[in-house]
């Protein structure tokens, strides 16, 4: 029966080509807008961690020492609190993280020096967030106590200094210090770089740099501090003196973030505890004069909180749906067309013995060929929007591409509108009456 | 032309007429904001930057340490200034158009407990004024005794000059000469307004919250080099700067993405926003096309359908003309009903942009334009279909079918 309704819906489609090409070119366009902007948002809303974000947390307590109105604390800490919590080693593991911009002397002669975006952090970070490495591997806890000269460099970087080679035990001069380098990560590019989103929601919804490229060079915290200290990226610095940007360390100012992992629920009670007590012991001390303001989220909570999805893209997907919807309204009015200007020949096949049902699947049927049609062509302009997202200036356009599951979704959603939209256009053709459009032939 | 009767055939498609209209009212909806989106941005977009950018070159150092800069910032500043072509330069902390490097808390009232306003704090030489171009509308520029070298974030200084359309904010219905700017240990005084200063990185936030403070170039006011060039050289002027720094300067290191002729940072900077801006152009042309598509679809339909009608009309006495207006008012009062409706569906879209995204509300004049638009759309949609009908010859009327 079905193959015999598929016949018949391509000899109508064939008979009103006109109509059935304005159908499908709306779905087609509908799918594509929709399909581009979707592909933009599942890249950028996805875990950037999967299976083990839910293990991560990101404790924060608020470091200022002056007057604060804020209703949750800040989001990075002053290095004094970020050591003292870190040091503790109350979590299974924990890393310590701190941004800043240093520079880069090529060893090689002819290269001119320049400057690179810097993570300065502690040897967990790397088993931690599963940071693939491609030759050597992570400082030892040890080397990274007695500050040792040891860099990690990204593939990116190693490309550009060593091209490509293993560069394990080479020396990199950085800020006039020599480093021993003993790690080359492999190509890593977490979606956004959720270990560093200080300030993103503060960005006015502009976040798509928060889902570029890694840094460059990741070094042991008290190695940055004794070779970076004033290159040190502060959040925010509170102080009615002048700050000394030389002393990181000691100044007032918010610049380590502090992640820890927690694998079970009994370990996150334990280190929300052991952050409330130090808060509260550092507040008996007269450090902090604020009430208390203390906060644990986990990685997803901390990414939700920091509303790091563009704010564009979630424009460009709320009018994409819209513009489906518009679509789709067109869809029924066509289709309502279509099925009642052929209530004659319906009207010959409910005299000549089918049921309403029989009309109301045969419409279906068209319908949902239409659709798919819609969705095919729909999926050439889905390639086209990927492909005019890919040439936008936006730091993670590299990152944007088609793929099975999404083009599979496109034709999805394409037919299911589709039948959605047939479904009032099928109900009213088949409540044609048969006698009476037999009297008008 | 009679409305009624048109009211009363319509009647006889109700389901269409609804389903047409409704995707107007969601056309209109869509229409208008996105309007509205895609003129904020090409606003941003045409920011007055209040500085004289097509002849100005800015060259931004990385990694320029403390011991380096006491003596480069002098050093480099008569060094650029002799190139052919330049003009003037003066040292800062940032340029318009580049990477924020004086964001500040402030508070203009001594009781408030925190800094609870933010701007950008421009660090200037003695040039930094006449370099930009910077116009001043009252109070009195810097004199010598203002300029000091930076201590910790700021120079130690007393003065101020701040944006004038940012200062009537501050200071709604005063005059902003006088007043205080407090931040850090340092209470500053305005003693004049600027006829416009934009902020490193304007956007729809924040435009032109932006101070100028007098300060001493050598420790902290050693990284952004402005120059002033001659009408027309401004490229040759960034080649020839480049080229005597890297020879010159080997510590030194040129930050690529924040130095060149103005008005390409400021192209580079707003990239982003126009590339949204055609993206919304995009879509609202796909809406466009698409709604047109219905109309069309639909008119071809009905007008297929009324054929035997027409006939008849035609031969009782219409006139071409007739039928076409017939079908033409028959669109506008569609059209017309879409619109009312999605005048109020725009606000609601307009309310969930506003709640989720921060932006003001739809202004109402956004309403007529997009209502005209649809309008013109609907009447070129179905002016095919009307002169097909009108083409119905009156002797239709007697052939059965």
């Amino acid at each position: 029966m079905l193959g015999y309704y598929f016949f018949l819906a391509l000899r109508s489609l064939r008979r009103t080509r006109m109509l059935t090409a304005l159908m499908v070119l709306a779905i087609a366009v509908g799918i594509g807008a929709s399909m581009t902007t979707l592909s933009v948002m599942f890249l950028l809303s996805g875990d950037p961690l999967p299976g083990k974000s839910d293990k991560l947390f990101y404790p924060q307590l608020e470091p200022s020492t002056g007057a604060t109105l804020r209703h949750w604390p800040m989001d990075l800490m002053d290095y004094a609190s970020a050591h003292d919590l870190w040091a503790a080693h109350r979590a299974t593991r924990q890393a310590m993280v701190a941004e800043a911009s240093t520079h880069v002397v090529p060893t090689a002669s002819g290269q001119s020096p320049f400057t690179v975006a810097t993570l300065a952090t502690t040897s967990d970070f790397f088993p931690m967030f599963d940071v693939p490495f491609k030759y050597g591997g992570p400082w030892t806890p040890e080397d990274e106590g007695r500050a040792a000269r040891q860099v990690v460099l990204s593939a990116t970087l190693n490309q550009r200094l060593f091209g490509g080679a293993n560069s394990v035990g080479q020396d990199v001069v950085i800020n006039g210090a020599q480093l021993r380098v003993v790690g080359v990560l492999d190509h890593w590019r977490p979606r956004p770089r959720f270990y560093m989103l200080a300030g993103s929601r503060n960005s006015g919804g502009d976040t798509g740099d928060f889902y570029g490229p890694t840094e460059d060079i990741f070094l042991p915290m008290a190695t940055g501090i004794d070779i970076a200290q004033a290159d040190m990226q502060p959040f925010t610095c509170w102080s009615n003196g002048n700050i000394d940007f030389k002393h990181m360390m000691t100044q007032p100012c918010a610049w380590v973030g502090l992640w820890v992992e927690l694998p079970t629920a009994a370990a996150r009670d334990g280190f929300s505890r052991f952050l409330d007590d130090y808060d509260a012991q550092q507040r008996s001390i007269g450090r902090f004069p604020h009430p208390k303001l203390t906060r644990m989220l986990s990685l997803h909570e901390w990414l939700a909180f920091q509303q790091v999805i563009p704010a564009d893209v979630k424009l460009q997907t709320w009018l994409a749906f819209a513009f489906l919807a518009i679509c789709l309204f067109n869809t029924v009015g066509l289709l309502l067309a279509k099925f009642i200007g052929r209530s004659n020949e319906i009207g010959v096949r409910r005299a000549l013995g089918a049921s309403r049902g029989a009309i109301f699947g045969q419409c279906l049927v068209e319908a949902g060929l239409i659709g798919s049609i819609g969705g095919l062509f729909g999926l050439l302009f889905t390639v086209l929007g990927v492909v005019a997202i890919r040439h936008q200036p936006v730091a993670y356009a590299d990152l944007v591409s088609v793929n099975i599951p999404l083009f599979l979704l496109a034709l999805a959603v394409a037919l299911g509108a589709s039948i959605v939209a047939g479904i009032f256009p099928a109900f009213r053709a088949s409540r044609v009456a048969p006698a009476l459009q037999l009297k008008v032939q | 032309m009679q409305i009624a009767p048109i009211l009363a055939a319509l009647k006889k498609h109700r389901m269409a007429t609804f389903l047409i209209a409704m995707e107007i009212a969601l056309a209109c909806a869509v229409l208008c904001n996105a309007l509205y989106l895609v003129t904020e941005r090409v606003r941003l977009s045409h920011v007055q930057s209040g500085v004289d950018e097509d002849r100005l070159v800015a060259i931004t150092l990385d990694g320029v340490t403390d011991d380096q800069a006491a003596d480069l910032a002098p050093r480099l500043r008569q060094r650029l200034a002799q190139l052919p072509g330049v003009e003037s330069v003066s040292v800062a902390n940032a340029t318009p158009f580049g990477p924020q490097a004086g964001e500040m808390g402030f508070r203009i009232d001594p009781n408030d407990p925190v800094f609870h306003l933010q701007g950008h704090f421009y660090l200037g030489d003695a040039n930094f004024a006449k370099t930009l171009g910077l116009r001043l509308v009252s109070g009195r520029w810097f004199t010598l005794d203002d300029y000091a070298h930076v201590d910790g974030f700021l120079p130690k200084t007393s003065v101020v000059l701040v944006d004038a359309d940012y200062a009537a904010k501050l200071w709604p219905g005063q005059d902003p000469l006088g007043k205080v700017v407090l931040s850090g240990n340092q209470t500053l005084r305005v003693v004049g307004l600027l006829a416009r200063l934009v902020r490193p990185n304007p956007s729809p936030f924040a435009t032109t919250n932006a101070f100028l403070m007098p300060t001493l170039p050598g420790t902290g006011l050693a990284s952004v080099y402005l120059l002033r060039t001659v009408p027309g050289h401004a490229e040759e002027v960034f080649r020839r700067a480049t080229a005597a720094i890297s020879r010159d300067e080997r510590g030194v290191i040129i930050n690529a993405q924040a130095s060149g002729p103005l008005v390409t940072l400021r192209d580079a900077y707003f990239a982003n926003t126009r590339s949204m801006a055609m993206m919304m152009v995009g879509v609202i042309a796909a809406l466009l096309l698409v709604s047109a598509l219905g109309i069309v679809g639909l008119a071809s339909f009905w007008v297929q359908q009324r054929r035997q009608q027409i006939g008849i009309r035609r031969a009782i006495g219409a006139t071409r003309r007739d039928i076409l207006h017939y079908f033409q008012l028959e669109n506008f009062l569609i059209v017309g009903g879409g619109i009312v409706v999605g005048m109020v569906l725009a606000y609601v879209l307009s309310a969930v942009l506003m709640k989720q995204y921060e932006m003001p509300l739809l202004p109402a004049y956004y309403l007529p334009y997009g209502a005209l638009i649809l309008w013109l759309l609907g009447q070129l949609a179905v002016l095919g279909p009307a002169r097909r009908a009108a083409a119905v010859p009156p002797v239709v009327a007697t052939r059965n079918i």
